[in-house]
C-alpha cells in the first residue's frame, strides 16, 4: 500500500459525509465495503464515515453527502424509512441486487406471503411484511446503482473515487462475456453446455463464475437495459430458446434461470413470465 | 516471424501537459479554453490545420476529441470550444485558468483550404458546428486576396446559442464577405433571419462553377444542406463536411469512429461530400 | 496454392520420437514455449515444456455454438485444431496499460508503460491465425501511427506453424485462401505425418534454429504426402465464404430483411469479436487512485456490440442489435477491404463455434446477398 499523504488530514473538515443504510438484505454488500481492506484507511481519510452501523456504533445524524443503501423494501416501516434516508442524502447509491432489483427475496413476489407467515409464525398477525420485495428505485430517486450479489468492491471503490473527484461515474453495461473472454476463460456454455446467463448479464463481477467453471446466474442483473442509460433490454428470448431447444432445459428450468437473484429486474422478469405456461 | 521493421516513432499515446491560460464562458455549458503547451520545444514545433482536432485529457477521467478553433497561423495559441455534455467535458469545464490538461495531437484531416484558393468559399454551420470552421475563416482572411467571395451562413436553435457574436460581426466587415445568421426560435432582440440555415441559401448568390463549400453541424443539417447545394449545381466534390463520431484513440486504431469504410479520426473529420453522401443519414452507419 | 520451394526453405524430417528435442531447442534458444493445452473442456495457450503437455489423444469437435473434446487414438500431437484463443492476445493484449500519469503540484507527468519483452515461441499456430496476425500487423503497424505496445509484444514472437491435417465443420480458410497450409508469416512450419514431422523455415530466425535440430533430409514421398494431406484437408471443408461480390454487395444489402432475422437471435454479447483473430476495437480507460495523485491509462478489448461503442453525446449511432450485427459483419467482410486492402475474415470459424446461440456468418452472408 502506498504511503498516505499526511497533508490530506488537514482537509478533514471538508470531507464528504458518508452514511450506509441497510434494509432487507444479508449484509454481504456492506461487508464488501469493509473488505476494501487495502483502501479502507485512505477511504476513511477521504470520507467522513458518520453512519455505518455494520462497522461502528458511533452513528451521527444526517444530512449525508453520499449514502449507500443495501437491501430491498419489504415492510411498510422500511417504505417510510427510505423516504427519510433519501431526504438526508445528496447522492444515493444502491449497493447490490436487493437494493437495485429487489434481490432473491423478490421471489416472494410470485408467492403467497400470507401463507408463508402462517406456516412459519405461531402468531402471524404481528408480522408486518409487504406482499412484494421491491428495489429502492421503486420508492425514491436513485442516483447510481451498483449491481451484484454481492457488489464488486472494486466497482464501489471506483464509484467513490469518481464522486470524490467530482467526476461523473461510468458504470459499464456490457455483457459478462467480454470480460470472460479478456481473461481467457473457456466458455462454459459452448464447451460444456451449461446454461450460462453471461451473455445477457451486466459485467462488473470480473467473470468470477465462468472463471471457476460454472455458469453465470445473473447476479449483476440484465446487461445494458433497462434501468440505466439508453440501452436496450438484453435478448433474453434468444438465450432462453437456446437453453430450451439445444441445452435441453425444460420450461420450468428456463424460468428458474431468469427468476433468481435478479428475478424482479424487468428483462429477467418478463423472460421468466414467458416460460410460465410454456 | 517478425513483421517488417517499422521506423521507431514517438509514442502516439504520449501526453503533453498544457496550461489553461484563458477561459471564456460562451454560454451556460460552453467554454472556450486557450491552452499553452508547457514544454517550450513542443510548443514551438506544434502546427495544426484548421479543422483538425486534439485529444484533450482530464486527469483521472480520460480523453475527448475536440476540434481546434483558433487560427492555424498562430499555433502557440490553442483554443478549444467545449460543450460540457460528457464525463470528460464536464470534468474539463470545472478546470480554471492555471489548471492543466493533457494534449495529444493534432489529428485528422482539416479543411482543404489550399485546394480552395482562387475560389469562392461558402461556410455553412449549425450550433456548435461553427467552432471547427473558425480557424478556416481566419486562415482565409489572412490570405484574403487568394480567395473569392466568402459567405458565412450560420444557424442556431435560439439566440442564446449564438457563439462568437463579435467574430461574426468582425467578419462581416471584410471585403466581399457576407455573414448571414438565422435562428429557429428568435427572441425580440433578434434582427437576423428566422428559420433553418438552409433557408439562407436563398439569400446568397452561389456560383457553382467556382465555389467550395465547407459544412459543419448536426448531421441532419449537413445532409439536407448538402443536398440543396448539390441541387443548385455545386459539384459534390466541392463540398466538404466535418462529421462527429465517438473517438477514443484519435489515430485510427480503436475502431469507434467508423462510418462505413472510413475512420473519421484519420480519414476525417473533414470528408469530401461525395465520399460520404450515401452514408449520411443511413441508419446504423 | 503454390507450395513454397525456395532452396533455403527445403524441409527437414524430424522423427516424432525426437520432438522433445525440438521443444528443448526452442527453450535453449531463450524462448518461453507456449502451446495449446487442455483446459476446461477446450485448449488454451499455456506453457509447454514436455511433449506430454500437448493434447495428445484428443481432438476437437466443433459446430455452431458447440465445442467438445473427444478422445482419439490417432496418436497425433496436433489433432486438436484450435480453441477459443487465436494468437491475438500475444500482440494485442486484452488489457494493455498505456500510461501512468502522476500529478505533481498543479501539473502531471505521463510515462508510457511499454510491456516488458519476453521471447515467446508459439507452438502450433494454424494458417488462419497467421493470416489473422498479418491482418493485425497491417492495422497496428502499417498506418500513420504504428502502435509501440503492439510492436514490442509482436517483436518477441517466434511462430511455429502447424499445417492443418484435419478441418472442422466450422473451418473455411480454403475459400479465403488463408490455409490450411501456412503460406507466410511463420518462423518454422511443421507438417505432422504419422511418424514424423516435416519442418521448414520461413524466416532467418527459423533458419538459424534448423541446424540445432536432429533433422534428416525429407524424402520425396513425405513431401508428396504432406501436399496430399493439405489438399485433402482443404477439400474436406464444407463451409465457405464467397468474396467475389464483396465489398459492394454487402453495402447494397444494408436494408435487407435478413438483418432483422439475425438480430432476433443475436445476443449482442460480443463473443464473436473477442474470439476473432482480427477484431481490433478497444476502449481506453483511466483508473485513478483514491488520492487523485496517480492514474493508470489502459486499453481493453472492446466490441462493436456494446452500447458504448456507437455512443456520441445524446445519441447512439447503433442503438439496435440489428445495427450492431450489421456493423460487425459489414466491417469484417466488406469495409475492411476498403480500409486495409484485405478481408477482415480469415476463415478460422471461431465466431461460429463460440457464438452462444450458434450464429453462422457463412450462412448469413449468402442469405444477405440473395435478393430479399
Amino acid at each position: 500500500m502506498r504511503q498516505q499523504q499526511p497533508a490530506k488530514t488537514t482537509k478533514a473538515v471538508t470531507r464528504p459525509r458518508l452514511g450506509v443504510f441497510k434494509f432487507a438484505s444479508c449484509d454481504g454488500c456492506q461487508l464488501s465495503v469493509l473488505n476494501l481492506e487495502d483502501e479502507l484507511v485512505a477511504l476513511g481519510q477521504a470520507l467522513d464515515i458518520v453512519y455505518f452501523p455494520e462497522a461502528s456504533s458511533a452513528m451521527k445524524a444526517g444530512p449525508y453527502d453520499i449514502v449507500l443503501v443495501e437491501g430491498s423494501i419489504t415492510t411498510s416501516e422500511d417504505a417510510r424509512r427510505i423516504l427519510n434516508v433519501r431526504e438526508q442524502a445528496r447522492t444515493l447509491i444502491t449497493i447490490g441486487a436487493c437494493a437495485t432489483a429487489g434481490g432473491i427475496q423478490a421471489l416472494r413476489n410470485w408467492a403467497d406471503v400470507e401463507a408463508f407467515k402462517r406456516a412459519v409464525y405461531p402468531s402471524p398477525q404481528y408480522i408486518d411484511s409487504l406482499g412484494a420485495s421491491t428495489p429502492i428505485s421503486e420508492h425514491v430517486r436513485v442516483d447510481y446503482e451498483l449491481w451484484g450479489c454481492p457488489i464488486d468492491k472494486g466497482q464501489l471503490l471506483r464509484l467513490l473515487i469518481d464522486l470524490l473527484a467530482g467526476v461523473q461515474p461510468r458504470l459499464p453495461t456490457q455483457s459478462v462475456c467480454l470480460e470472460c473472454k479478456r481473461q481467457g476463460h473457456v466458455c462454459v456454455m459452448v464447451a460444456r453446455g451449461l446454461p450460462c446467463l453471461g451473455p445477457v448479464t451486466r459485467t462488473g463481477c470480473g467473470a468470477i463464475c465462468p472463471g471457476m467453471g460454472r455458469d453465470c446466474y445473473g447476479c449483476f442483473g440484465p446487461a445494458e437495459g433497462p434501468s440505466a442509460g439508453p440501452g436496450l433490454p438484453p435478448n433474453t428470448a434468444s438465450l432462453a430458446s437456446r437453453f430450451h431447444h439445444d441445452l435441453q432445459l425444460i420450461p420450468v428450468e428456463v424460468l428458474r434461470r431468469f427468476r433468481g437473484i435478479n428475478g424482479h429486474a424487468k428483462p429477467f422478469k418478463d423472460e421468466s413470465h414467458a416460460w410460465e405456461d410454456a | 516471424m517478425k513483421p517488417e521493421p517499422v521506423l521507431p516513432s514517438p509514442n502516439p499515446y504520449g501526453l503533453h501537459a498544457a496550461t489553461i491560460v484563458e477561459k471564456v464562458r460562451e454560454s451556460d455549458d460552453i467554454d472556450t479554453l486557450r491552452l499553452q503547451l508547457v514544454d517550450p520545444a513542443v510548443r514551438k514545433s506544434f502546427r495544426f490545420q484548421a479543422g483538425q482536432f486534439n485529444m484533450l485529457y482530464a486527469f483521472g477521467v480520460g480523453e475527448v476529441a475536440i476540434s481546434i478553433v483558433s487560427d492555424p497561423d498562430e499555433p502557440q495559441k490553442l483554443d478549444h470550444t467545449i460543450r460540457a455534455v460528457g464525463r470528460v467535458t464536464k470534468a474539463i469545464q470545472r478546470l480554471g485558468v492555471g489548471d492543466r490538461l493533457g494534449v495529444r495531437g493534432p489529428f485528422g484531416r482539416g479543411w482543404p483550404l489550399e485546394e480552395a484558393r482562387g475560389q469562392d468559399v461558402v461556410l455553412v454551420t449549425g450550433g456548435l458546428g461553427c467552432a471547427p470552421v473558425v480557424g478556416a475563416i481566419e486562415y482565409i482572411f489572412r490570405r484574403r486576396q487568394s480567395y473569392g467571395a466568402v459567405k458565412i451562413l450560420h444557424g442556431v436553435k435560439s439566440p442564446q446559442d449564438l457563439l462568437f457574436r463579435e467574430r461574426f460581426e468582425a467578419w462581416r466587415r471584410h471585403p466581399d464577405t457576407e455573414v448571414l445568421l438565422t435562428s429557429d426560435r428568435p427572441d425580440k432582440a433578434w434582427h437576423d433571419h428566422v428559420g433553418v440555415v438552409t433557408e439562407l441559401f436563398e439569400q446568397v448568390a452561389i456560383d457553382p462553377a467556382r465555389t467550395v463549400a465547407l459544412m459543419c453541424g448536426p448531421e441532419i443539417m449537413m445532409r439536407i444542406g448538402a443536398a440543396v447545394l448539390v441541387q443548385r449545381g455545386l459539384p459534390a466534390t466541392a463540398l466538404h463536411v466535418s462529421i462527429e463520431r465517438h473517438m477514443e484513440c484519435g489515430i485510427g486504431l480503436c475502431g469507434h469512429c467508423q462510418m462505413g469504410p472510413y475512420f473519421l479520426c484519420k480519414d476525417g473529420p473533414v470528408m469530401r461530400y461525395d465520399r460520404v453522401a450515401a452514408l449520411l443519414g443511413r441508419a446504423g452507419v | 496454392m503454390t507450395p513454397i520451394t525456395s532452396p533455403s526453405a527445403s524441409p527437414g524430417l524430424l522423427a516424432k520420437s525426437s520432438f522433445q528435442r525440438f521443444i528443448d531447442a526452442l527453450m535453449a534458444g531463450g524462448y518461453r514455449v507456449m502451446g495449446q493445452r487442455l483446459c476446461d473442456g477446450a485448449v488454451k495457450w499455456d506453457d509447454v515444456r514436455l511433449v506430454s503437455d500437448l493434447p495428445i489423444g484428443w481432438r476437437d469437435a466443433q459446430e455452431p455454438g458447440r465445442y467438445r473434446l473427444e478422445p482419439t487414438d490417432s496418436g497425433r500431437f496436433f489433432e486438436v485444431v484450435n480453441g477459443p484463443e487465436s494468437v491475438k492476445r500475444f500482440a494485442f493484449a486484452p488489457r494493455e496499460p498505456l500510461l501512468v500519469i502522476e500529478r505533481s503540484s498543479k501539473s502531471f507527468q505521463a510515462t508510457p508503460t511499454l510491456p516488458k519483452g519476453e521471447k515467446t515461441a508459439l507452438l502450433g499456430v494454424r494458417a488462419c491465425d497467421l493470416a489473422g496476425l498479418a491482418v493485425q500487423d497491417r492495422v497496428f503497424l502499417r498506418d500513420a501511427y504504428p502502435d509501440p505496445y503492439y510492436r514490442t509484444r509482436r517483436a518477441d514472437l517466434f511462430l511455429v506453424a502447424v499445417n492443418c491435417a484435419r478441418a472442422l465443420p466450422t473451418c473455411f480458410c480454403a475459400s479465403l485462401n488463408t490455409g490450411p497450409k501456412a503460406q507466410a508469416g511463420f518462423d518454422l512450419a511443421l507438417t505432422e505425418l504419422d511418424d514424423a514431422f516435416l519442418i521448414e523455415a520461413g524466416s532467418q530466425a527459423g533458419r538459424e534454429l534448423m541446424p540445432r535440430l536432429p533433422l534428416a533430409p525429407a524424402p520425396e514421398q513425405f513431401l508428396a504426402e504432406a501436399e496430399a494431406q493439405a489438399e485433402a484437408c482443404a477439400n474436406s471443408q464444407t463451409r465457405r465464404v464467397e468474396t467475389a461480390q464483396l465489398p459492394q454487395a454487402l453495402y447494397d444489402a444494408h436494408e435487407h430483411p435478413r438483418w432483422d432475422q439475425v438480430a432476433a437471435r443475436c445476443l449482442a454479447c460480443g463473443n464473436c469479436t473477442m474470439v476473432c483473430p482480427t477484431c481490433f476495437c478497444h476502449a481506453v480507460e483511466d483508473v485513478p487512485d483514491l488520492n487523485g495523485q496517480r492514474a493508470e491509462q489502459a486499453r481493453v478489448w472492446d466490441s462493436c456490440f456494446t452500447q458504448e461503442h456507437g455512443y456520441i453525446h445524446g445519441k447512439n449511432i447503433r442503438p439496435a442489435v440489428k445495427d450492431r450485427y450489421r456493423m460487425w459483419l459489414t466491417h469484417k467482410l466488406a469495409s475492411w477491404i476498403d480500409q486495409f486492402g484485405t478481408s477482415g475474415c480469415v476463415g478460422c470459424g471461431r465466431c461460429i463455434t463460440w457464438c452462444p446461440v450458434g450464429i453462422d456468418l457463412t450462412e448469413e452472408l449468402p442469405a444477405l446477398l440473395k435478393k430479399a
